[in-house]
């Protein structure tokens, strides 16, 4: 059997546990398993995200609100241009009067510019594609603030303590959206997702071509945020 | 007669310093175990001399592979080390990692990310 | 000797130390400043998630650029055997390790996790040009003290020209690595240039000469010593011939941007609309290029020694200006995530980044001028070799 034959047969045996395993009815989608104690994460999944602009409101900012409370970012740094943003909701209006609004957080590059700049390694994609900030050796140069196109990146400018402990995160390092990487290996989804009552946000494996997301990507017009620079981003757009 | 004076003096005013300065030597470490857990993941002599190597090697496993429920786990180490009065391993020297790090004169690096209160919930109010 | 010596040999000496001890405080003003920002975070500083490097960044930069092309005098000596300039390449090596100590010095102690420097010094990431910076920084050092050993060393004198070679390569990479800093970055107009590289080394050309001129002057005044009319006008020649390919550079960024449409917006941002257009007008082209070359150039000014001084102060001055519109400005022109589109956001999409930069991150700043200073005012006093001894007559005066 080759490498992708049994990749493609173990990720297919997850489908079908993963089916039998949850309840009907319940909004959780099977490729999100836990994995098991001791088990590396893998490259047969790439975590993404679509999201459909067309239901998602302006005045709505659930999914921000969520982030925040899930990843305990909670400090009010006095000066508004220093405090974190891992989400954030951006409101659009294009040259021909349309209006619309999205959330915006890292886009999970397959070739992510700030892992490419990071001079110590700390900026790094994970094998399922999740990318993060490893702040254990993190020097806080932020030039990977200056490389990211999408603004997805914060610098924390003051000490913390109200930290989640599940989701360290302090003073000196960068830090951006980890596509709430402490849930995703628990099985769960991310929080922005779980929170938007619209269901504007699907979460999925991009490596399975059976996946909800993937299919949708195959088959429903999507976009990718600054698709001329060629990142292959893990977010996806529906309505832009 | 005036040196022997003098010398003597400086004796008197010397004795009190000495003793201050032997006073004044760093006590061991007596932080308590006030919620031990049955058995810790390794022995008491191994996890003295080779914790930091130990949480080193599972924090690049975990944050850099996605390994995770393994045996080593600093949230693992708080859980138990936990101070009942304040509920964390830091804030002053009865506490059981500063009070160890305090003594050895070891910097402690890792509470300016993680959160050192055991069952810590955040409080989730908005940016 | 009489009195009237000693006396003043004696006033020399309590001058010296009095200067020393300035240069002292300003660099542990500066080192405070960073214990001061590492302590209660980068909230106290005007840096922010959208003006992400600040002043301290415009002070490194020019250090580390200028560091680079003072070496150039050197270069000039060794490589292509100049004598006026081979009797002044031991005080360019020494300028060059004091101003590349003095930028590492701020660029380090900015780091948002400064005790961490470490993890820099070890862990590399080889598609990162800040990493390559690392090794290229470091071997500069290495390079420019055995150069600085073989020139002062009659022995091994012979070795002057392959080192000074090596030195002259190194250091071009060098300032290729400071540019391509900026030159990788993909996501922002002001950059993602291969332009900037090149425009880079040239910068260094002037700035480090004017460095130069600047200590020289100082030196010789000192000294009591009066520079050879003829040196001073090859040297002031050179300098002009620097700026205006700086000018020549400038011109074509600025126009090569104005051709593509996506870029005009930050052009007009850059140029007219913001207050960068007055630093860059009156700061960069102005002081820092027009007026020294009309002083330079002028008959009669370019030939006097304080003339030429001046317009090196005012090329300074413009290289602080031209970087602070560069860093700054660059960083202050809102991304173009959703091209074409009117975008606005609680993280301040879509709206031009303000910046006021807060005391402490000037003093550190400041701090790596000090250092910089330190290190060239101990140098000098201690080898008395870094002080150019000119030959009555120029032998190659006459060809060239």
């Amino acid at each position: 059997m080759t490498e992708n034959a049994r990749r493609g047969f173990l990720a297919a045996g997850a489908t079908f546990a993963g089916a039998i395993a949850v309840a009907p009815g319940l909004h959780l989608i099977a490729p999100a398993l836990a994995r098991g104690a001791g088990e590396p994460a893998s490259n047969a999944n790439r975590w993404g995200l679509l999201i459909d602009t067309n239901k998602c409101s302006a005045s709505c900012d659930a999914c921000v609100k969520a982030c925040a409370t899930e990843n305990g970012i909670t400090e009010q740094v006095a000066d508004p241009r220093q405090r974190s943003q891992w989400i954030r909701k951006i409101d659009i209006k294009e040259k021909n009067g349309r209006q619309h609004s999205l959330p915006m957080m890292c886009q999970h590059c397959s070739d992510p510019p700030c892992v490419d700049v990071c001079p110590t390694g700390a900026s790094m994609k994970r094998a399922d594609g999740i990318v993060l900030v490893d702040r254990h050796v993190c020097i806080g140069c932020r030039y990977c603030m200056m490389a990211c196109p999408y603004k997805a990146r914060s610098f924390v400018h003051e000490p913390l303590t109200e930290q989640n402990p599940q989701v360290p995160r302090g003073i000196g390092c960068v830090e951006a959206c980890t596509l709430c990487v402490h849930r995703v290996d628990k099985g769960q989804l991310p929080a922005c997702v779980e929170a938007c009552t619209e269901g504007a946000m699907l979460f999925g494996n991009l490596a399975d071509p059976n996946s909800e997301i993937s299919r949708r990507i195959a088959h429903e017009a999507t976009t990718q945020v600054r698709a001329d620079l060629k990142l292959n981003t893990g977010v996806r757009y529906q309505g832009i | 007669m005036l040196r022997i004076l003098s010398t003597l003096a400086t004796i008197a005013l010397a004795l009190p310093l000495l003793q201050a300065a032997h006073a004044g030597e760093v006590p061991k470490p007596s932080a308590a175990i006030e919620s031990p857990g049955t058995q810790c993941v390794a022995p008491p002599a191994e996890i003295r001399r080779n914790h930091m190597e130990m949480l080193k090697h599972q924090r690049d496993l975990t944050l850099r592979e996605g390994i995770r429920g393994t045996k080593v786990s600093l949230n693992g180490c708080i859980a138990c080390h936990a101070s009942k009065k304040t509920g964390s391993v830091i804030g002053n020297n009865d506490n059981f990692c500063q009070g160890c790090h305090a003594y050895a004169a070891v910097k402690l690096d890792c509470w300016d990310c993680h959160q050192p209160k055991a069952g810590y919930q955040a409080t989730g109010a908005t940016p | 000797m009489n009195t009237a010596t000693v006396l003043s040999a004696r006033a020399a000496t309590s001058k010296f130390w009095l200067i020393a001890a300035v240069g002292a405080l300003i660099s542990a003003i500066g080192f405070g400043s960073a214990l001061y920002m590492e302590h209660h975070g980068h909230a106290v500083t005007g840096m922010t998630n959208q003006i992400v490097w600040g002043l301290p960044h415009v002070f490194a930069i020019f250090l580390i650029v200028a560091a680079s092309g003072v070496l150039n005098v050197a270069s000039i000596g060794s490589v292509f055997g100049k004598t006026a300039y081979k009797k002044r390449a031991p005080l360019s090596g020494l300028l060059t390790l004091a101003m590349l100590s003095g930028g590492l010095f701020v660029l380090m102690l900015d780091l948002g996790r400064a005790d961490r420097v470490m993890i820099a010094a070890t862990k590399y990431n080889f598609t990162s040009v800040f990493a390559w910076n690392v090794f290229l920084y470091s071997g500069m050092f290495g390079i420019v003290a055995v150069y600085l050993w073989v020139l002062m060393e009659k022995r091994l004198y012979p070795f002057a020209k392959p080192v000074g070679v090596a030195a002259f390569v190194w250091r071009l990479v060098l300032t290729t690595g400071t540019g391509s800093i900026f030159g990788f970055l993909i996501s922002r107009n002001a950059y993602q240039s291969a332009l900037l590289a090149p425009m880079f080394i040239i910068m260094s050309f002037a700035w480090g000469l004017a460095v130069f001129l600047i200590t020289q002057a100082v030196m010789f005044r000192w000294n009591g010593k009066t520079l050879d009319p003829a040196i001073l006008k090859r040297m002031k020649n050179l300098f002009g011939t620097f700026i205006a390919a700086v000018l020549y550079f400038l011109i074509v960024y600025h126009l090569t941007n104005l051709y593509f449409a996506k870029q005009v917006a930050f052009e007009k941002f850059i140029l007219i609309d913001s207050g960068f257009a007055a630093i860059f007008w009156i700061g960069q082209v102005l002081i820092g290029a027009l007026l020294p070359m009309a002083i330079l150039y002028h008959p009669r000014l370019g030939q006097r020694m304080c003339a030429v001084t001046a317009a090196a102060v005012l090329v300074i001055v413009g290289a602080f200006c031209e970087l602070y519109v560069f860093i700054i400005g660059g960083e202050a022109f809102p991304l173009d995530i959703f091209p074409g589109a009117e975008i606005t956001s609680s993280f301040f999409d879509g709206q031009v980044a303000t910046y006021s930069p807060s005391l402490p991150e000037f003093l550190l700043g400041l701090g790596g001028l000090g250092v910089a200073f330190m290190i060239t005012l101990i140098g000098v006093r201690l080898i008395s070799k870094f002080l150019p001894e000119d030959d009555a007559v120029q032998p190659d005066a006459a060809t060239d």
